[in-house]
């Protein structure tokens, strides 16, 4: 009896893994390999055809952070991450607020807070030319009528990061209202009524009670957003393709840019494996995270 | 009861106010939302090269979307994308479904670590990992082809960790009362486990054909030919402004590239809402 058991265990466990072996195979030649191959690449010199790429150890890193398109990059994506994230994250509460709240029209003010959401990154490039044209566009209208002279929004070194981060946190907030939304509806209603009874305001309410509920929601789409940052650069391509001078540049346009119009893989990879380390690191805190929570609970 | 109607009339007026604030807000926000949706659809039909004053007296036309249906082969690149968002979803469905069920109901030694490791790659984005799999891609024969773009999305961990949860909350009285009944393991995916995790499906399918369907860089990268390039990648080509396109020529472009999957959802709102709600918790 005891040696069925222990066969069947067995076979089960052959089950699972075959079952998962597809999948397993797949993310290992699309995940885990690359990541690896991408580190062992970023040890090697650039080959040519007269000269073979050789070992070079930490060179290729060595060239990175003695190059000050390195550090505009760097900063531009930390200005990128520090402000879409915020800023997306307070519009989204804000928008699932509203659209949770008991307003005329409101499937279509949420409809109208969701659809971004489901453009393509680029045709919501194309549509912002429309307002950032200089002089036809949208705000030069505007502003012209006002008598302001005509802007460049896009084609100067002050406003080309700005302009690129704004069509970021309209095409996200809508997204990361709808996780919002879904956490305030499992928020039950009594809690409103008994804040109200103890005489807590609208702003103690949502300071005190809301917040606080809503945080696990609030780390999940903070992690969400981070990994835009590094993401979401389909933009550039139609919008400033980095320009000028760097001025809009992020980190994996920049990989892009290095490996397929410049061809200079191994410094791409270098780089890649910086971003991995910087996505590694949100990971673990996570991870942590979570295990946190589930310890409280 | 009575001295609960008193306090509602006494206060009606104060809540009032704020639900005012609050409506006018909240449509004044809408507005701006979609007001570039809007502004491009009214672009889109006025005549090509009249400066776009915010002037509507010009009369409305499409000439523009004539214009570009003929100068881009869209047909082709929409036929490319429905192929490559069909081809996607059906290989993430069997693979999380086997992967997921694995996850869910199997003991096996090592499963917790592998599956980690399959959390690991949520972070371990497709899209920075750029340079190596073009590299795969390109040795396995498969640059410039829908199955080349498609792979390396197949099997993913968001899938595979959604269908685990959904596999995990079927009551494990049904797939005895199956058992039962005689069927295999095979036959309890298919008969309790599936039919159970029905929302879940349709919400994974509904998140995954909108990122495909608006996916860019790495179709940019791994096709160079119009019979595989999907729409966005078409329409980056056509909208790039050093062509000298003029924008009533892109806002057609973009409308009529956005248009089938902004149909879709303006038709099946709360459907994508919902599926998006679903898939999000975790």
């Amino acid at each position: 009896m005891n040696e069925m058991a222990r066969l069947q265990k067995r076979r089960l466990a052959l089950y699972g893994w075959m079952l998962a072996a597809p999948a397993l195979a797949l993310m290992s030649l699309f995940a885990f390999y690359p990541a690896i191959a991408t580190f062992w690449h970023s040890l090697f010199s650039r080959g040519t055809s007269r000269r073979p790429s050789v070992f070079a150890g930490f060179e290729n890193y060595g060239d990175l952070f003695a190059d000050p398109t390195f550090w505009t990059v760097a900063t531009n994506n930390l200005i990128y991450a520090g402000v879409t994230i915020p800023v997306s994250i307070i519009f989204a509460l804000v928008m699932a607020l509203w659209a949770n709240a008991h307003i005329p029209a409101r499937s279509f003010v949420r409809s109208a807070y969701f659809t971004p959401t489901i453009l393509p990154m680029i045709a919501a490039a194309n549509l912002w030319l429309f307002f950032y044209t200089p002089d036809l566009g949208v705000i030069d209208q505007i502003t012209g009528f006002f008598g302001a002279s005509p802007t460049n929004w896009l084609g100067q070194p002050e406003t080309a990061l700005a302009s690129v981060i704004i069509v970021t946190i309209w095409k996200e907030a809508g997204f990361f209202m709808i996780f919002y939304l879904a956490a305030l509806q499992t928020i039950p209603p009594d809690l409103h009524e008994a804040a109200r009874i103890e005489g807590a305001g609208r702003w103690t309410y949502t300071r005190r009670v809301l917040l606080p509920l809503l945080m696990p929601t609030t780390i999940f789409v903070f992690v969400n957003a981070m990994i835009n940052s590094v993401k979401l650069i389909d933009h550039l391509f139609i919008l400033t393709k980095g320009g000028p001078n760097n001025a809009s540049k992020l980190i994996l346009y920049w990989i892009w840019e290095m490996a397929f119009a410049y061809f200079d893989s191994p410094h791409a990879a270098a780089m890649t494996i910086l971003v991995l380390l910087a996505l590694g690191l949100v990971a673990v805190a996570q991870f942590r995270l979570v295990e946190k929570r589930t310890h409280y609970r | 009861m009575k001295t609960d109607t008193v306090t509602a009339n006494t206060t009606l007026k104060l809540p009032d106010l704020d639900k005012v604030l609050d409506a006018l807000g909240a449509w004044v926000l809408a507005i701006v939302w979609i007001s570039p949706l809007l502004f491009a659809a009214w672009a889109a039909l006025q005549p090509s090269g009249t400066v776009l004053g915010l002037d509507f007296s010009n009369p409305l036309t499409f000439e523009n979307f004539v214009y570009v249906w003929g100068a881009v082969p869209w047909g082709g690149y929409f036929t490319n994308t429905v192929i490559l968002v069909t081809l996607i979803l059906a290989g993430q469905l069997v693979l999380c479904t086997l992967a997921g069920f694995a996850f869910a109901r199997f003991e096996f030694k090592g499963r917790d670590t592998v599956f980690i490791l399959v959390l690991l790659q949520l972070f371990i984005l497709p899209e920075v990992l750029i340079v190596e799999n073009y590299a795969i891609v390109s040795k396995l024969g498969l640059f410039d082809t829908a199955l080349g773009i498609g792979l390396p999305y197949m099997a993913s961990a968001f899938g595979i960790f959604l269908l685990r949860q959904a596999f995990k909350s079927v009551p494990i009285e049904l797939e005895e009362a199956a058992r039962i009944e005689g069927c295999s393991w095979m036959g309890v995916l298919w008969k309790v486990y599936v039919p159970a995790a029905k929302p879940v499906y349709l919400a994974y399918a509904l998140v995954s054909i909108a990122t495909h369907w608006n996916n860019f860089l790495w179709p940019l990268i791994v096709t160079n030919s119009p019979e595989t390039r999907p729409l966005t990648v078409g329409l980056s080509l056509f909208g790039a402004p050093e062509t000298g396109v003029d924008i009533s020529v892109i806002s057609a472009a973009t409308i009529m590239t956005i248009a089938p999957l902004l149909m879709a959802f303006l038709i099946f709102q709360r459907q994508f809402i919902q599926a998006f709600l679903r898939a999000g918790i975790r």
